[in-house]
């Protein structure tokens, strides 16, 4: 008898559970970051309180590594098997747009006006993707190696030219103190190297393909400005200011070792930096001719095109853009937030923060990468052109090569709809 | 009534469906998808139309040229010298945009040498994948040979009568065990270019003489680390396929050889290498196969890189197709690589027949 009332009320529960099941619509959402706790406890954190404040949809959430992530999407994408709610990389948004397999967002233009221009992801005029925070990259070294060198302290109004970087790199070089001068971040291979590198060559005044028409690399990839940058980089390896080929493991601790006097890395490991060395500094780029640049755009949300209920899943993505949000990604894995209120509630980006420097560079010197469904190809191809100068190979024929498969890529795809 | 033959034959075909069924669907279908998409222009995926192009992927993998340059000339027609040695028009000067030469537009230089006065340039429309497959048969000329013998050697080894000998039957065969992405990487380890056990232990026996060597990462030494590693890593497997050989030779042809009085390299040429034949076939096509498909290593030790130095046939079907999105490359490339293994296999069956 006890049992038989046992058996009725797990039915009853199973049935209010249903029931309170149904009346939420179910949103799958695809996230890029498994494996790191802050940034999942911070993700779960948003999805219980949007499921928590409406009754008409529901989020589940999927993590994949994010070296596996563009490969799951794509794999999903061919098997008609994407979620509701996907995230980014900002610069290959474009790309899945282009494809087919993102919608433009529903989301109120007002909700996003204060937001610096990086996370914000634009195709064909339509926003399809915005992010949460931004990030970016520093020349980063410790006011003490400066002020040992004698080396002037660059500043955003007047950063460092090509000249004062390069004696900058010289005086490390001469001190003898350091393995190698400099640190570019070599064997983080990947989108790194585009990252990171193409605005060195933008600085330079060329560019991984021609943003005035998006059909041709020719000249502005192989052009004279483009050729200065290839001598300028095989020489930073040829000289012995960096190395080519990095140990992973240097790259993580390298600088935290000693072994390098400047390290051209990102906002996301200014904390553990930070935390080793007090005196830290993040300088802006150099200026190697058409003003200093880094790149900008993070990881970003969008909404798949087979989504059943774009709405729901604009709904949850507005609602992840709360200023406490974007202050809670800042705190807990030290990204830039996208807008000065939510900065102004941080630990690192606050006025006088330890990385409000960051905040900064981003409005100032950002730029993103060519927004363009070629960006894919385009990246692969300047990171093998980079990593192939950076071993010695000739500049002008390896920058011939990288235009000529770009440009022979582009006719593939019809001009990529540009 | 139907024989008892065709009875069993039926019983056999059900039997034999699923795994049919599979290998049509999984091996046989996807060759034939392979071999139509390398005439298209068809992307991973692509909102565009898929259209026919012909043999254009096949021209842009392997189109060639030959260009002879003379020296460049003053105006009295004295031939310019530079260094010590006539100077040449620079190459790019001629293959990019250039209205005399449209038919070399685009090309690159792959090898070059001086002809009398003139220099003579071998040029390529695709240096990448050329430079793949002179390193695809650098891998198999070597480790073919080498693997093989080495697996007999072992197998030699192994093949007695001895306490414990399965110990190292199993120590032999333990890295055909382990999944290759696993050894690739432990080997990345042992190959890393300041604190690697090898350069730990070329230093500690030549007591520093032998400076720190960056194996991967440096163009003249990557393809070999990846040879030496990847004979390493297969050689168990042929060792189990020589020794099933050897143990199927009888034993009574090796006591007749004793009574005979045979010395051992007798023994080894006149009773153990004849009953070999066949076994000597199958290892040297299979691990000849294998070569050609090298990949896993390249993908996880150095994609490709130093400077091309380690580029494959399959790795560049499969960063093309996949990475770069142009399947219809990728389809190319491996229609060209299932042309060389095929036409490589019938030279070696034909090598290896049966003289009657």
């Amino acid at each position: 008898m006890t049992q038989m009332k046992w058996l009725a009320g797990a039915a009853l529960a199973a049935a209010a559970w249903s029931g309170a099941a149904q009346a939420q619509t179910t949103l799958t959402m695809w996230y890029h970051g498994a494996g790191n706790e802050v940034e999942a406890k911070i993700v779960d954190q948003i999805i219980a309180d949007f499921n928590a404040s409406q009754t008409d949809w529901k989020v589940e959430m999927q993590s994949f590594p994010q070296a596996a992530y563009n490969d799951s999407v794509v794999a999903g994408a061919l098997a008609g098997n994407l979620p509701d709610i996907l995230d980014v990389d900002g610069p290959v948004m474009p790309n899945w747009a282009w494809s087919g397999y993102m919608q433009p967002l529903q989301i109120d233009e007002a909700a996003i006006a204060n937001f610096l221009p990086g996370p914000k992801g634009y195709w064909n005029g339509q926003l399809y993707s915005i992010g949460l925070w931004d990030a970016a990259v520093a020349l980063v070294t410790r006011q003490s190696y400066l002020d040992e060198l004698g080396l002037r302290t660059p500043t955003l109004d007047q950063p460092w030219t090509k000249d004062e970087f390069m004696a900058a790199l010289e005086a490390a070089k001469a001190s003898g103190k350091f393995e190698y001068a400099f640190d570019p971040g070599m064997a983080w291979t990947g989108e790194w190297y585009p990252y990171a590198f193409s605005p060195f060559l933008q600085s330079f005044g060329g560019d991984i393909v021609d943003r005035t028409t998006y059909k041709t690399a020719e000249g502005v990839l192989n052009g004279d400005a483009a050729i200065a940058f290839g001598e300028w980089w095989q020489g930073l390896f040829a000289n012995g200011y960096a190395q080519a080929a990095q140990d992973p493991a240097d790259r993580d601790s390298g600088f935290a070792a000693g072994k390098y006097a400047f390290s051209w890395n990102g906002n996301w490991a200014a904390m553990n930096t930070l935390s080793q060395f007090p005196d830290t500094v993040f300088l802006p780029a150099p200026d190697f001719g058409n003003g200093p640049k880094i790149g900008a755009a993070s990881w970003q949300f969008g909404v798949s095109a087979s989504s059943q209920h774009p709405e729901g899943a604009s709904a949850f993505i507005q609602f992840a853009l709360q200023d406490k949000y974007l202050a809670a990604f800042s705190n807990g894995i030290g990204l830039i937030p996208p807008t000065a209120t939510a900065a102004a509630m941080t630990d690192n980006y606050k006025e006088g923060g330890p990385m409000a420097v960051f905040y900064d560079l981003t409005k100032a010197q950002a730029l993103v990468r060519p927004v363009t469904p070629g960006y894919v190809v385009q990246a692969k191809v300047f990171e093998k052109a980079l990593a192939d100068i950076a071993n010695g190979a000739d500049v002008a024929a390896t920058l011939d090569a990288a235009v000529d498969e770009i440009n022979a890529d582009i006719e593939k795809n019809g001009g990529y709809g540009h | 009534m139907s024989s008892k033959f065709q009875r069993s034959n039926r019983a056999g075909w059900v039997m034999a469906g699923p795994a049919a069924v599979l290998i049509a669907g999984f091996v046989i279908l996807p060759f034939f998808f392979a071999i139509a998409l390398s005439f298209t222009n068809q992307r991973l995926i692509s909102p565009n139309p898929t259209e026919f192009v012909g043999l254009a992927n096949y021209r842009q993998l392997l189109g060639m040229a030959v260009l002879t340059v003379d020296p460049v000339t003053d105006d009295a027609g004295q031939v310019v010298m530079k260094d010590g040695a006539p100077e040449y028009p620079s190459l790019r000067s001629l293959t990019r945009n250039n209205p005399d030469y449209p038919h070399l537009q685009g090309m690159r230089e792959w090898s070059s040498f001086d002809w009398g006065q003139s220099r003579v340039y071998i040029l390529a429309r695709d240096v990448v994948f050329l430079t793949a497959i002179v390193n695809t048969f650098i891998f198999v000329i070597i480790v073919a040979p080498v693997q093989a013998g080495l697996a007999l050697g072992l197998a030699l080894l192994i093949n007695q009568r001895m306490r414990g000998i399965n110990i190292f039957r199993a120590f032999y065969f333990m890295p055909v065990v382990v999944s290759i992405v696993v050894v690739s990487l432990l080997w990345r380890f042992i190959y890393d270019g300041d604190s690697g056990l090898l350069n730990n232990l070329l230093g500690a026996i030549s007591f520093g003489a032998i400076p720190p060597v960056d194996w991967l990462g440096n163009p003249s030494t990557a393809l070999g680390a990846i040879i030496a590693m990847s004979i390493w890593q297969a050689v168990g497997f042929h060792m189990v396929i020589w020794l099933s050989g050897l143990q199927t030779i009888s034993p009574t042809l090796y006591e007749a050889g004793a009574i005979e009085g045979a010395s051992k390299w007798q023994t080894f040429r006149y009773i153990t290498w004849p009953g070999l034949r066949n076994t000597a076939v199958l290892v040297l096509i299979v691990i000849t196969m294998q070569a050609f498909a090298l990949f896993a290593q390249i993908d996880v030790m150095t994609n490709g890189g130093p400077l091309d130095s380690t580029q494959t046939i399959v790795f560049q079907a499969i960063e093309r197709g996949y990475g770069k999105q142009d399947i219809s490359g990728g389809s190319a490339i491996s229609v060209i690589l299932f042309v060389i293994v095929l036409s490589i296999s019938l030279i070696q069956r034909w090598l290896t027949r049966e003289r009657t």
